[in-house]
């Protein structure tokens, strides 16, 4: 982690509020883009990082019905990694009842329905991920470490 | 925000090939669908889908692309991707998409696996 002047080594965090709206996602992803070059990150990290990110803001786009259409994120840079925590103030969600995408159900199995792959994404293109869900919101927290070798 | 996506085509013997150029969300995905609607309508059951002019992609996206794919499964054609960051080769791979499709580094390399 770069030490800028009149820094210390407590995290540091960079909030970003965007709202529900087409496209808003790509956005968000330039935040990250900055703060995860000033932690060295190389650029598949970076990418996967924006990746999961996307998905993340598109979840809670999609599936919050939020009143206040509004996504809160939150980036908190550490010497061992950097922490994205994704929030909304909508109806929440069963993790539960999410069912797990299978491709081949989708291509040759007729499942009308191509989607659902946003979460297996952000589980695959992070190092760890954890989602805090109900009737106040929901929360993503997803994890990158700076060491390479981390993600799955 | 305005999303300038574009797709460009180009026939190669049998096979054509598709390029994009920018994110490809819902709307650049709907792009890519049209014209390989068109291309199957007109009989073309070979497509190379290239993705170098796009860095970005979301789930919404590649699941209109499983649509095309599932097209061309159906008329027993061949599908092959190229052009893809690391990051969107590990995505594809993440949901299986080498199942259905050949995954190529060059559109060369794209057209002969499929050809």
């Amino acid at each position: 982690m770069k030490q800028r002047p009149g820094t210390s080594d407590l995290p540091q965090e960079v909030e970003l509020t965007i709202p529900i709206m087409e496209n808003m996602e790509v956005t968000a992803t330039q935040t990250a883009e900055a703060v995860a070059h000033f932690l060295d990150f190389d650029t598949e990290q970076i990418d996967e990082v924006k990746h999961a990110l996307i998905e993340a803001c598109i979840n809670a786009f999609e599936h919050s019905q939020t009143e206040d259409n509004k996504v809160y994120i939150r980036f908190v840079l550490s010497p061992a990694d950097l922490t994205v925590v994704i929030r909304d103030f909508g109806q929440g969600f069963d993790q539960a009842g999410v069912p797990k995408p299978d491709i081949h159900a989708k291509v040759v199995g007729k499942d009308d329905y191509k989607r659902g792959w946003g979460l297996m994404l952000i589980e695959s293109l992070m190092d760890s991920v954890d989602i805090l869900s109900g009737p106040q919101g929901t929360q993503l927290t997803m994890i990158k470490l700076r060491q390479k070798g981390g993600s799955r | 925000m305005i999303n300038q996506f574009s797709v460009s085509v180009r026939q190669e013997g049998d096979v054509a090939v598709l390029s994009t150029d920018g994110y490809v969300n819902h709307a650049g995905g709907e792009k890519v669908s049209e014209a390989a609607g068109e291309l199957i309508s007109k009989g073309v059951h070979k497509l190379v889908i290239n993705l170098e002019g796009s860095t970005v992609v979301n789930s919404i996206g590649i699941s209109i692309l499983i649509e095309i794919i599932e097209k061309i499964q159906d008329l027993e054609g061949a599908i092959a991707f190229c052009g893809m960051t690391r990051t969107i080769a590990k995505t594809f791979t993440i949901m299986g998409l080498g199942q259905f499709a050949r995954m190529a580094d060059s559109e060369q390399d794209a057209i002969l696996a499929i050809r």
